[in-house]
């Protein structure tokens, strides 16, 4: 085992004071390491905080204690044990979640992300890879380039990591041959150009033996680069390029802490700011002057990419959170539909057409997610098709967006292209994604501007837009109570429209069947037009049995505030089922009819829907006059 | 321009507590009156000046700490513009619960217990912690945003995956998370940052001399002696040394070292060359082994 070499600075016994002055000039570069099981990640970490004294001797002592107790390397140090965290794991002998470590040289202080190399952990690699600025793939000289060498190489690529170090580990395993290590590298090399990575760093090591991590090993010879932590405090860190490309700062919070002071507080993705400079508010497309870069230790002249700072402007414009100030001149595009890779990260599969939370930057929007063009299988990188994407599957789909959102492509921009989506019920992190572009029908198709608004259409009609939603088994009376609300309305000379089974599956969606997807696609059909004819300023009826509450949630999404009311007719299935007005149950129970509702398919009860009506102690003529009664005043 | 290290912790905790402020209905931020605290009260200052920090100041008390740490607490809060509340465990205060008779039980009911009955009792539904990943093994994977139940549980695999820097602050009626804006500093960045931006720390960081005593094996400090004498149920022996603290905690948990750093630098230079990691001196850790933070963190412990 050779010495540490960052051994204590001499500059610390004798003069503390330029020690920190220099010390508090760092760099700072986060990476990741990845690689198979028994690759020797755990040791190659272990081995850097060891070598940059960050083991303290209590830990060293509990270390040296542990390797003996449980250790693998016999009497010696097992250096994994130092970074193997979670009691689970430890009894497994293998780390499971990404773990983030602290070192720190004299130049640079770096936090490392370990990243799990097992199958099934693709999610924890896209995490850990998510931050990282350089990547430290390890290999095992005895085994070279194996499938998950490929796959982690094809993530970090994936997720934008432009600095690849090939680690060609346990070199002291095979006597540290020139020719077999040469052999992996054109291996490798071979495997990147087809996946499209530009370069990368090799360096033939050994984490157990400590070959060229901090010192130049003699065991190599033959080998004339960088040992490893050369490499990693020489190499330019991801935010120094950030600063070349134009402003964009994504708005966080809006500081108004009295009338006389509006600031717009964000963390910089991109570029400089100073006062000044013009710049512009996206999406609304309004245009101000800086006034002022504040911060508490005093105004700045300029504030650049990786600082969170508060800006003042010269015009009273509007922005808010979910807002980005960017360069008047280079502004980013806005858009609602786009073209992206998605990982996906939960449990239960992407459901196609189902409403998801994205969030970018500080924007939070209502997303639906189109069947994947392909899924790239991560071993061999083939384009399979697919239907939808599983835990740890990668693919490429379109996305579309409620409203507009400003967006950069993720390899320009991560701040402004890559993204997390989020389940609306569940509020699991469900998939991460990247933006590649907008899609053209996006692009060419631009709001009309026009000139009667649909406020001027409500108040032509003197009455407030709304749709109103029934939703409940088949047979419960949706139909026959929106029919008895709508013909009560027309007599009070509202203006309505009732859209249920009829009237719709008929026409508009009659390209449409029975499986989830399509389910799915109707609801949102019947959404999308029932907004349309809100804009016209009408009270929309709606009957369907909509048995899912994502997909309720979904249309409610689409409606402004207050203007969605749904309506549970809530009748017991006994109920409905005994009247069976249209037989349906009846051959459901036969099992002629598949996945009906309330038989062999769940109805999902409204949790807190805005009008409950019980068809059982109410005739549909009290239940229509109790509807009414709660939607008062209609204007 | 290359920022340095300090500047991009600085701006990722900003960055983060904002986003709280943000996506959260009522946060709260956790002052436990350490180094830790003081310097993410100094972020929060800055990440939302010239307005003042749009939560208020916790303090989940044990009535064990350091009067010099209970003389800071009012003055920071006041400074910052900040509501103060403090919480002290009810039951706790009734049985008398105290460091010497009741060992882990003195940091589950004072500490743990009381952390949930504050949360409630207020309903915070995010809280700011101290707490940083190079403390210990188990942090080292915790999130920046770490979910709890409604009952403040903690479940390793339930956790949501943290990319770029997209938090997920989404949750259920009851749910509440615990934010570590420090996650990524460490001892030194802390220490670093106290005396590049001039942050006012409890003296006790700072070595003098102090009446002191030997219990099991540590030197402790004799912060209010008539007190101690009545759970010890004897007057311990005072010697005066010169001592300071790397941690700060309740003071009959807290162990001293003996030292002669009397300045940052000083500090700073003293933990360098030092030998035993910070947390050390806390007997925190070593009830229950070798998992013992990480059982803690699934009972509701910070």
């Amino acid at each position: 085992m050779t010495d540490p070499i960052y051994q204590t600075d001499a500059l610390i016994t004798e003069d503390i004071d330029a020690y920190l002055e220099k010390h508090q000039h760092k760099t700072m570069l986060r990476f990741i390491t990845c690689g198979s099981v028994d690759d020797g990640k755990s040791t190659l970490i272990g081995r850097l905080l060891y070598d940059s004294k960050m083991i303290f001797e209590d830990q060293l002592a509990a270390l040296e204690n542990d390797s003996k107790r449980v250790g693998t390397q016999g009497q010696d140090i097992d250096f994994a044990l130092l970074v193997d965290g979670l009691a689970a794991e430890r009894e497994q002998g293998i780390t499971i979640d990404v773990a983030y470590r602290f070192f720190s040289t004299e130049s640079r202080k770096f936090i490392v992300a370990d990243c799990p190399g097992h199958e099934q952990y693709t999610r924890n690699m896209v995490t850990g890879a998510s931050t990282a600025d350089l990547a430290c793939i390890l290999i095992d000289a005895r085994k070279g380039v194996l499938v998950q060498t490929k796959r982690h190489s094809f993530l970090c690529h994936q997720l934008g990591i432009k600095n690849l170090v090939l680690a060609v580990n346990k070199m002291d395993l095979i006597d540290y041959d020139q020719a077999k290590y040469d052999a992996i590298i054109a291996d490798y090399r071979a495997f990147a150009e087809s996946i499209g990575i530009e370069g990368f760093t090799a360096i033939p090591i050994s984490g157990l033996a400590g070959d060229n991590i901090t010192s130049k090993s003699d065991n190599t010879a033959w080998y004339d680069g960088p040992t490893l932590m050369d490499h990693l405090e020489s190499v330019e860190v991801r935010l120094d390029e950030n600063m070349a490309r134009p402003f964009r700062m994504p708005v966080q919070w809006v500081n108004r802490p009295n009338l006389d002071f509006r600031g717009f507080s964000g963390l910089i993705a991109s570029g400089r700011v100073k006062p000044g400079d013009t710049v512009r508010s996206l999406p609304s497309g309004k245009t101000s002057t800086v006034k002022s870069v504040v911060t508490m230790a005093g105004d700045l002249d300029e504030a650049v990419a990786g600082q969170s700072v508060t800006i003042t402007l010269d015009d009273e414009i509007d922005c808010s959170r979910g807002d980005v100030l960017a360069a008047a001149d280079s502004p980013p595009e806005v858009a609602d539909q786009f073209e992206s890779t998605l990982v996906w990260m939960d449990e239960a599969p992407l459901v196609v057409g189902r409403a998801y939370w994205m969030k970018l930057g500080t924007q939070m929007v209502s997303v639906t997610v189109s069947e994947p063009k392909y899924e790239i299988n991560v071993n061999t990188m083939q384009h399979l098709a697919a239907k939808t994407l599983n835990l740890n599957s990668i693919g490429v789909s379109e996305i579309t967006t409620d409203r507009q959102i400003v967006f950069e492509p993720y390899t320009e921009n991560r701040a402004l292209g890559g993204f997390i989506l989020i389940d609306k019920i569940s509020n699991r992190t469900v998939g991460a994604g990247m933006l590649h572009f907008s899609l053209r029908r996006a692009q060419n198709v631009h709001w009309q501007a026009v000139d009667i608004t649909r406020d001027d259409h409500a108040a032509m009609k003197n009455q407030k837009p709304r749709v109103l939603w029934f939703t409940g088994l088949s047979g419960s009376g949706k139909s026959t109570i929106a029919n008895e609300v709508e013909k009560k309305l027309a007599i009070m000379n509202r203006h309505t429209f009732l859209l249920d089974g009829d009237n719709v599956r008929h026409g508009l969606n009659k390209d449409l069947g029975f499986t989830e997807s399509d389910r799915i696609e109707n609801i949102r059909r019947i959404g999308e037009v029932a907004k349309l004819m809100t804009d016209a300023g009408l009270i929309v009826l709606t009957a369907f049995i909509s048995p899912f509450r994502a997909d309720r949630q979904l249309v409610r999404d689409m409606m402004g505030e207050g203007e969605f009311i749904e309506i549970h007719v809530d009748t017991p299935l006994d109920v409905a089922e005994a009247r069976d007005v249209k037989g349906l149950y009846r051959k459901a129970r036969e099992g002629k009819l598949k996945n009906f509702t309330g038989i062999d398919s769940p109805y999902e009860e409204p949790e807190d829907p805005e009008i409950r009506v019980n068809t059982v102690s109410m005739s549909p003529e009290e239940a229509a006059d109790h509807i009414i009664s709660q939607i008062l005043p209609l204007k | 321009m290359t920022l340095t290290h300090l500047q991009r912790l600085e701006a990722e905790s900003i960055h983060i507590m904002r986003e709280v402020v943000s996506e959260a209905e009522k946060p709260v931020m956790l002052y436990s009156i350490g180094k830790d605290s003081a310097v993410m009260l100094h972020l929060a200052k800055k990440a939302f000046y010239p307005s003042p920090p749009p939560f208020p100041l916790l303090h989940v008390d044990t009535t064990w700490k350091f009067q010099e740490m209970y003389a800071l607490r009012e003055r920071s809060a006041e400074e910052a513009g900040m509501e103060l509340l403090v919480h002290q465990n009810p039951e706790a205060q009734e049985l008398g619960i105290n460091p010497f008779d009741h060992g882990p039980l003195h940091t589950d009911m004072w500490k743990t217990q009381g952390l949930k009955q504050a949360l409630d009792k207020y309903g915070f539904d995010a809280a700011f912690g101290g707490a940083r990943r190079d403390e210990e093994k188990s942090r080292a994977k915790e999130r920046i945003f770490s979910f709890r139940t409604s009952t403040h549980g903690w479940d390793p695999k339930a956790q949501r995956p943290e990319l770029w820097n997209l938090y997920n602050a989404k949750k259920k009626k009851g749910e509440s998370i615990r934010v570590f804006p420090l996650s990524n500093w460490t001892e030194l960045d802390i220490w670093q940052y106290i005396h590049l931006e001039n942050i006012e720390i409890v003296p006790l960081y700072f070595s003098a001399v102090r009446p002191t005593f030997e219990y099991e094996g540590g030197l402790f400090m004799a912060d209010d002696i008539d007190r101690l004498e009545k759970v010890m149920g004897r007057r311990p022996e005072i010697t005066e040394r010169s001592i300071r603290f790397r941690t700060l905690g309740c003071f009959p948990l807290t162990g001293a070292v003996e030292s002669e750093a009397a300045t940052l630098p000083e500090i700073i230079q003293e933990m360098l060359l030092t030998t035993t990691s910070e947390r050390q001196g806390r007997v925190i850790d070593k009830d229950g082994g070798d998992a013992s933070m990480e059982k803690k963190k699934q009972e509701g412990y910070f």
